[in-house]
């Protein structure tokens, strides 16, 4: 017997629009750029016409077609609040796959975010924020934790526990696997009840990364023969856990490189094999059992080849945008200024810290692809712009209520 | 066998003025490391020996060097100048002749109008194929208007005789296309590299000079090349007074002589900068690596830049660069600030950000300099070798 655990990541960021020095002190909108590349609701359009729209079209007919399918989603609270705010028939359409009973919704924190690396406070307190959130939209309560970029270590399992998450995914990274596979449950140590589910980062990157290239020996990849690859995993696991950026489906690939056809015919070739069944990660955390304790001192995630944090942290630019942001914690949030505060919170989404990274800037790869500025150096310039208006901004805030 | 070309340049360090004698000598020295025979023709006498090539001067008389550079001050007036000038290019092209004949060679190599039409009568006596390289065009040098004719006429005949073009830079190769007619399939793009040795970034040599300013607390930010329209230092000065309300405690360092110098003086004047700015004239050698190690940011405002070698010695000496997108010199950085040189609203953003964040100064001079190591004068005698065998297939 083996399980198909599908899961997609669906998430943008605000991203900070061009905001110069002369900007200080004069604007407060950090978020609203006119130019295309850094407009947040052109590109929420663009995505939702080619992605989110036509795959949530995908999945619902495979969902009314297939009574066995079944899919999960971690929507980012910056993502639902940019859908309430810009495109309220692509929410609709996510909550009617929800409300087929078949599509979980897992939980994150709020603002897509560093904080657990930073203020495991403020982590808590995002994560319920982004609990309060599913609730409001969706109506339910999720019982599933996914950090952002599949950010997991030890210790945060320790503080997911304490939230009463019965699991939490992470990436099948080689480094804390070992001869190990990951297409078992595990737990982390001292915790057997909190369920580690970990991607088979093969499987899902022979869809999310190798789909389209054609100088890969596999293309092209069909329904059938990637169903042959799952089918033989039979005997070998529990479970293959497939998780990916929604954003694969016609946006990373697209439309016309057959990426909803190959999608609109998986779940049936899944099916043909009768050992294979699909489930919700909450569902593989209550049927199928852990097959060891799993100990993870550091952190992994699922980005770039290293899967580490090096695509957020590290550089000299990241890590002083990051320090002085989280620095301001305490003083923002006594302010009880709800727009400051949430200001602030939206600098604190990764894709902020992506974008500065200059690991390979010159080679023109996926970080050039998916930065909206012309360099990490220009990224950082308007962030740190941005940060100095929200100081003006808190300092002033502070001097009145003193006054 | 090795290849055997017969170079023809106009300068060479340090009898030179500005980037062509450096990029002649650059190239020169790594085409000799890869086994070409080379033979280096300059137009006058000069004291100097290179190693790995031969050197022949075309004139036994010693040269008045120093009028005899486009790129330094003119003494007399523009017309004037001109007109001595065209007097050296010709006779240059006279002696060609005879440097022809006594030495034999495979092909012609030629740098910049000035060694055009030597090498162009070269090519009568050996009937050998020529190599025209730009490293800079009439055009950039007028800023795009009032371009002398007689110039533009004879680069557009070197361009026209050549075999093959060399063009330092896509910018430059955009530019033979639309304004010189030269077919696109013709013209080779090889950037410039630079001697990152010689830009040596821990081994200060000597008191600095700018030591009592950074004691003091200041940050310095440098402009270097000469003082003249396509180069922009009159941007240079409009972005600085708009910094100096930012940060106060800066110093503006112009490297550089030229025509604009005076418009420059009184420009900073005008805007109630003159403690501000600085003017160290045209310097080389160790005091310019200096002031390169210690200026925090290096600033290249140019309208109209082919290449732009200072921007790599900048890179090179670990300093931050910001570069216009106006250049030859930003198709081959990444690690580098860029702006749209009509854009001093965003030079002025990001001065003052480098200024105020070490840390994206920090990590521009760190990425830039391992960056900067991979644009060598090897990969381009590398390239240029390339032209030379595929110019020499076809005769």
């Amino acid at each position: 017997m083996s399980a198909l655990c599908l899961y997609f990541q669906v998430h943008q960021p605000y991203r900070v629009r061009k905001y110069r020095i002369f900007d200080i002190g004069r604007s407060h909108e950090y978020f609203s750029d006119s130019s295309p590349r850094l407009s947040n609701k052109t590109i929420l359009n663009k995505v939702s016409e080619k992605c989110y729209l036509p795959t949530n079209n995908t999945l619902l007919r495979l969902l009314k077609k297939h009574p066995q399918f079944k899919i999960s989603f971690s929507l980012s609270g910056v993502l639902l609040d940019q859908l309430q705010e810009f495109a309220p028939a692509v929410l609709d359409s996510f909550k009617k796959l929800v409300g087929t009973g078949r599509a979980e919704i897992l939980c994150e924190t709020y603002f897509h975010s560093l904080s657990f690396i930073y203020s495991p406070v403020e982590f808590t307190r995002q994560v319920n924020l982004h609990k309060a959130k599913i609730k409001s939209v969706f109506g339910l309560t999720p019982l599933v934790f996914r950090n952002t970029e599949l950010i997991y270590s030890n210790s945060l399992a320790e503080r997911i526990a304490k939230l009463r998450f019965k699991a939490v995914l992470a990436e099948g990274a080689d480094n804390i696997l070992g001869w190990r596979s990951p297409n078992y449950l595990y737990h982390p140590p001292g915790h057997p009840k909190l369920k580690l589910l970990l991607k088979n980062y093969r499987l899902s990157d022979d869809i999310a990364f190798r789909f389209s290239d054609k100088s890969w020996s596999q293309y092209p990849l069909t329904a059938p023969k990637f169903a042959s690859w799952v089918n033989a995993v039979n005997g070998g696991g529990d479970i293959v856990n497939l998780f990916m950026d929604y954003e694969t489906f016609g946006e990373h690939q697209w439309a016309d490189t057959g990426i909803f056809e190959f999608m609109d015919h998986l779940p049936g070739e899944i099916l043909k094999h009768q050992d294979n069944y699909f489930v919700t990660p909450s569902q593989a955390a209550d049927k199928l059992p852990s097959r060891g304790e799993l100990d993870v001192p550091f952190y992994v995630s699922w980005a770039d080849v290293e899967r580490d944090l090096s695509a957020w942290t590290g550089n000299p630019m990241q890590d002083d945008a990051l320090s002085k942001l989280y620095a301001l914690e305490k003083l923002v949030l006594r302010t009880k200024d709800s727009e400051l505060i949430a200001d602030w919170r939206r600098l604190q989404t990764s894709d902020h810290f992506y974008y500065m990274c200059t690991k390979w800037f010159s080679d023109g790869d996926v970080h050039k692809y998916f930065n909206p500025y012309d360099s990490p150096y220009e990224a950082f310039i308007s962030f740190m712009n941005v940060l100095s208006d929200l100081k003006l901004r808190l300092s002033t805030k502070i001097s009145k209520s003193e006054n | 066998m090795p290849i055997r070309v017969l170079m023809f340049g106009w300068e060479l360090p340090p009898f030179n003025s500005g980037g062509l004698g450096v990029a002649c000598d650059g190239l020169s020295t790594a085409l000799a490391q890869q086994n070409i025979d080379l033979t280096f023709v300059l137009p006058h006498r000069f004291p100097i020996n290179k190693g790995g090539f031969r050197l022949v001067f075309a004139d036994d008389q010693p040269s008045d060097w120093s009028n005899q550079s486009p790129y330094l001050h003119p003494t007399s007036s523009p017309a004037a100048y001109i007109r001595d000038l065209l007097l050296s290019v010709r006779r240059y092209a006279r002696n060609a002749r005879r440097i022809a004949a006594e030495n034999p060679h495979d092909l012609i190599h030629a740098h910049d109008w000035l060694c055009f039409p030597a090498g162009i009568s070269a090519g009568q006596v050996s009937d050998r194929p020529l190599v025209s390289h730009i490293h800079a065009t009439e055009y950039d040098r007028s800023g795009g208007s009032g371009a002398d004719p007689i110039v533009y006429s004879l680069e557009k005949q070197g361009l026209d005789e050549a075999d093959a073009v060399i063009a330092v830079s896509n910018f430059t190769k955009r530019l033979l296309t639309t304004h010189y007619f030269q077919p696109a399939s013709k013209v080779n793009v090889v950037h410039n590299g630079i001697k990152t040795e010689e830009f040596g970034f821990e081994s200060p040599s000597g008191t600095d000079i700018l030591d009592p300013l950074k004691k003091a607390g200041y940050k310095v930010v440098l402009y270097v090349g000469r003082l003249t329209m396509s180069k922009a230092p009159d941007n240079f000065i409009r972005a600085a007074a708009r910094v100096l309300e930012y940060q106060p405690k800066t110093v503006f360092l112009l490297a550089g002589s030229g025509e604009m110098e005076s418009q420059v003086i009184s420009l900073a004047a005008r805007l109630g900068i003159s403690d501000k700015v600085l003017f160290a004239g045209f310097i080389r050698g160790t005091l310019l690596h200096q002031v390169f190690r210690t200026a925090d940011l290096f600033i290249m405002p140019s309208v109209s830049e082919p290449f732009g070698l200072t921007a790599l010695e900048a890179v090179a000496s670990g300093t931050p660069a910001l570069i216009s997108r106006q250049s030859g010199v930003s198709e081959a950085l990444s690690h580098v600030l860029k702006v749209d040189f009509w854009d001093i609203d965003e030079m002025v953003n990001q001065i003052v950000s480098v200024l105020s964040h070490p840390p994206l100064h920090d990590a521009l001079q760190a990425n830039g300099r391992k960056e900067v190591k991979g644009v060598s004068w090897a990969a381009a005698a590398a390239k240029t070798i390339e032209i030379y065998k595929k110019v020499l297939r076809k005769n």
